[in-house]
């Protein structure tokens, strides 16, 4: 059964007709030929697949296309808009934050949203005073622990956690001053 | 000896060259090749262990709308036998493992494949199946060779005497689990096979080395397949080696011809077609006089293959080189099982075989009542234990005294579980590591003039991540003699000259030694009159030094581990790696590599463990969710450092290969350190928190 969506994906509008059984993941990488984000495992268990969809986070291989007609996606190509590179992408490469580069725009647009879920003080399971955020709707501090916590939803094989800390910790200090 | 080349771009942190491209996602992985309508590949597996396929039947699978064939033993192209029992597939019905492929289908979509796939029944004549490792089997057998082409013992003098005579000892048994590669990419192939040939872009450590694996097999001319391979998503040794889904890429192709097909291994089937690390048993023994100086060093491995194809994992070779002792003593036992068959895994043998002596010798230093870096710093041998022969240089004790000051080693408590904080008992444990430089005879390089002055260098590298776009432009840069913005490199085709696999942290000496040459012998060819178009291609012949030298680089780790007193929750606020691996060519991308190899250790302390279930003969946590890998959070303080160290004798560059090791001696720093902390002794991986209650 096939189903006629719309996307619009790093701005661009796109209509095409899935299956209703394929992925999001899927739509964009075989269907639209946009391979930033990646496979990485189809169960939502990596993050390689990450972008913003309607402005946050999401696990693109565990949404089914048919779901999100008419959603806005942004993938790590797309999120510097017209500029080369978006600040992440810049911290990313000054700290090394990867190396096989296979999961790091998935780790980018993670990173994307947990800047701006933090900035809209929003806490996670390590937060220390979840009630001091609220009260003031202040961003919490994304200390290296804070970050560490926040990105744990997207692994990295080759390990560059501690460069892709740095890197994140580096745009937050940026945005923060 | 050689002249060492002049660093002036070499030993720069430079930006990654590919960086860009991937922080954006717009560079292209293998399965990402955009292709005009392909067809989708699913592949079929066997649900036994052992026996034999009766009946396919297909029927509701080839009526599905979209499926274009279904591949069975009864019709799959016919494959060269002989070669390699891994690779041909589909040529009987005979079922070796549990996930072995019995089938595919090639359908328009993924979605339909993957249905019809799930629509294919087999009937089976089931044998029983023997998949039990255990040291106590009486079918145990002595390999040939360990990997590569190691002797499968060593032994001098009396390890049993000494044990007797000895002042200390220790005898224990240690053992590691069975660890599965796990790359963030899983592998993949699109093929085409037409009137050219075939054509492979493939995820791959090694263009070459693929296309000689699977030439024979599909009877193919070696001239007839180009593999390609620009950017890999990892491969830490299970992309170095072809593996069957790549023959079954070639098969569905050649069933199409025209037209591309796309495989992609799901991350559940990579568990049983893409190699792993065979889980490894080691008695080890140590023995030592009444200063801890060591009188003797055993290490005897029992380990797993599959049946139908021997991989004999070279785990007790650190146990022949790190340490001086008279009496030595090492074999290497394995059980062919009915099994998924192992293969490479990052450092394979030094990894899992550093983890038995380097606990072992934790515990001997406590027997001694020696500081544990003490204890390593008196066995230091003069010449390589192992050959006899002396190292092009070694500096484990440069590492140990350099990293034990960097870690504020001598606030150390010298009692096991002597300090809680807060809750958790805290501690620090240390091991050395090693691993050898390897090179192989005939990688080339091609060096050319552009027309704009630049310099094109042309070689069939892979990088998986290593930093080799990087370093290899460094290299050449210098060999040169330009600004490294002068060099485009070309990389990862068997349309460029000849080079080895990515692995046995062998690529920039390989490739790095090819590119030195071409851009020498083009400097000497041409001197200043070079014009555009101008070309030379070189090619390395053998190291001269190999048969005269023993060469490793060392390393030492240092780990902080807390285990939590109530939970036995285990955590590792802090790793320090000190390397003495030759001159490093990129800060930037080296660091990258030391700190992801310790990652890489640390996950296999903590975490990695491949649970295999006996009944059925599979991993049973065969996903991301249950085969945990270390994830952000569980990675906190990581350091490496490295010791500068002038080696001539290894290549023209002066490096050693820092891809590995790494993850060598992380697991025991680790599992010394949980000692350390809380007086249990953990001798077989993962260190969990269950080890740690009663």
């Amino acid at each position: 059964m096939e189903a006629e969506i719309t996307l619009t994906v790093d701005g661009a509008r796109r209509t095409l007709a899935v299956d209703t059984r394929v992925t999001l993941l899927d739509a964009l990488r075989e269907r639209l030929g946009v391979t930033s984000p990646k496979k990485g495992c189809g169960h939502g268990q990596c993050g390689a697949c990450t972008v913003l969809l309607d402005g946050r986070r999401a696990t693109t291989c565990l949404a089914l296309a048919v779901a999100h007609d008419g959603a806005r996606i942004t993938t790590s190509a797309g999120l510097a808009g017209t500029d080369e590179l978006h600040p992440l992408h810049q911290a990313f490469l000054d700290h090394d934050g990867f190396q096989c580069g296979y999961c790091t725009p998935g780790q980018i647009c993670s990173a994307a949203g947990v800047l701006d879920e933090a900035e809209r003080g929003w806490p996670s399971a390590v937060t220390a005073n979840i009630t001091d955020i609220t009260d003031t709707a202040g961003a919490p501090a994304l200390d290296a622990g804070e970050i560490r916590e926040r990105m744990s939803g997207n692994l990295c094989r080759c390990g560059a956690y501690p460069n892709i800390v740095a890197a994140v910790a580096a745009v937050a200090e940026g945005r923060s001053r | 000896m050689t002249e060492l080349l002049r660093p002036r771009s070499m030993g720069q942190a430079r930006e990654r060259v590919d960086g860009a491209a991937k922080v954006t996602g717009r560079a292209r992985y293998a399965f990402e090749q955009p292709v005009e309508r392909p067809a989708y590949v699913h592949p079929v597996q066997a649900t036994i262990a052992r026996g034999r396929v009766r009946t396919m039947h297909t029927g509701d699978a080839a009526a599905l709308d979209g499926v274009l064939t279904v591949l069975t033993p009864d019709n799959a192209p016919l494959l060269a036998t002989g070669h390699d029992p891994e690779l041909e597939i589909l040529q009987s019905p005979e079922v070796a493992f549990r996930g072995q492929l019995i089938g595919a289908v090639i359908a328009e979509t993924p979605e339909t494949a993957r249905q019809a796939a799930g629509l294919v029944r087999a009937d089976y004549e089931r044998q029983p199946h023997d998949v039990t490792l255990s040291p106590e089997r009486d079918d145990l057998y002595r390999p040939d060779v360990v990997n590569p082409s190691l002797p499968t013992d060593t032994g001098q003098g009396d390890v049993d005497a000494a044990l007797r005579a000895a002042e200390h000892t220790v005898a224990a048994t240690y053992t590691t689990a069975m660890y599965h590669n796990n790359p963030m990419e899983p592998h993949a192939t699109v093929a085409l096979w037409d009137e050219g040939g075939l054509t492979l872009h493939d995820s791959t450590q090694g263009v070459h080395a693929m296309r000689e694996a699977v030439a024979p097999v599909l009877g193919l001319d070696k001239e007839r397949i180009r593999v390609i391979a620009r950017y890999v998503g990892g491969g830490f040794g299970s992309k170095g080696t072809a593996h069957a889904h790549i023959v079954l890429a070639a098969l569905a192709a050649k069933r199409m011809p025209g037209r591309p097909v796309k495989l992609a291994l799901t991350r559940q089937q990579m568990f049983s077609l893409a190699g792993y690390r065979t889980p490894t048993i080691q008695r080890v023994r140590l023995a030592a006089d009444a200063a801890g100086r060591l009188t003797a060093i055993g290490n005897d491995v029992v380990e797993q293959t599959s049946r139908i194809k021997e991989f004999a994992e070279q785990t007790g070779v650190p146990a022949r080189t790190t340490y001086a002792a008279p009496n030595r003593r090492t074999t290497h036992r394995l059980a062919a099982l009915d099994v998924p068959v192992p293969s490479w895994m990052r450092a394979p043998g030094e990894c899992p075989g550093m983890f038995g002596p380097e606990v072992a010798m934790d515990e001997l230093a406590e027997d001694c009542g020696l500081d544990p870096v003490e204890l390593r710093v008196r066995n230091e041998p003069e010449t390589d234990p192992d050959t006899g022969l002396p190292f092009s240089s070694r500096d484990l004790v440069g590492c140990l005294h350099e990293g034990a000051r960097r870690f504020g080693w001598q606030r150390r408590e010298r009692a096991p579980r002597s300090r809680i904080e807060d809750g958790w008992w805290t501690g620090t444990g240390v091991a050395s590591s090693t691993y050898p430089v390897h090179s192989a005879p005939g990688t080339s390089a091609t060096v050319r003039l552009g027309r704009d002055g630049s310099f094109e260098v042309l070689i069939g590298a892979v990088d998986i991540g290593t930093g080799a776009w990087t370093i290899l432009t460094q290299i050449a840069a210098d060999a040169l003699g330009v600004p490294a913005e002068d060099v485009h490199l070309h990389l990862g085709d068997t349309d460029l000259p000849q080079a080895p696999v990515a692995g046995g942290s062998s690529g920039t000496t390989n490739w790095g030694t090819a590119i030195v040459e071409a851009a020498r012998s083009f400097r000497e060819k041409y001197g200043a009159d070079a014009g555009p178009g101008d070309e030379l291609i070189a090619t390395v012949p053998a190291n001269p030094h190999s048969d005269r030298f023993a060469m490793r680089a060392f390393g030492a780790q240092f780990a902080e581990v807390r285990v939590h007193a109530a939970t036995g929750e285990v955590r590792v606020p802090r790793l320090l790696g000190v390397f003495a691996a030759g001159r490093i060519v990129n800060p930037r991308t080296a660091r990258s590599q030391f700190i992801g190899g310790m990652t890489m250790g640390l996950s296999m302390a903590l975490h990695e463990d491949s649970v295999f279930d006996e009944r059925f003969g599979f991993v049973v946590n065969h996903d991301l969710a249950e085969y945990h890998i270390a994830a952000c959070a569980d990675v906190e303080s990581i350091e490496a450092q490295w010791l500068d160290e002038h080696d001539p004798y290894v290549n023209p560059m002066g490096t050693k290969g820092i891809g590995e090791i790494g993850i060598v001696g992380t697991a025991a720093a680790i599992a010394n350190a949980a000692y350390h902390a809380t007086g249990v002794r953990i001798r077989d991986l993962p260190v969990t928190a269950d080890k740690f209650l009663d």
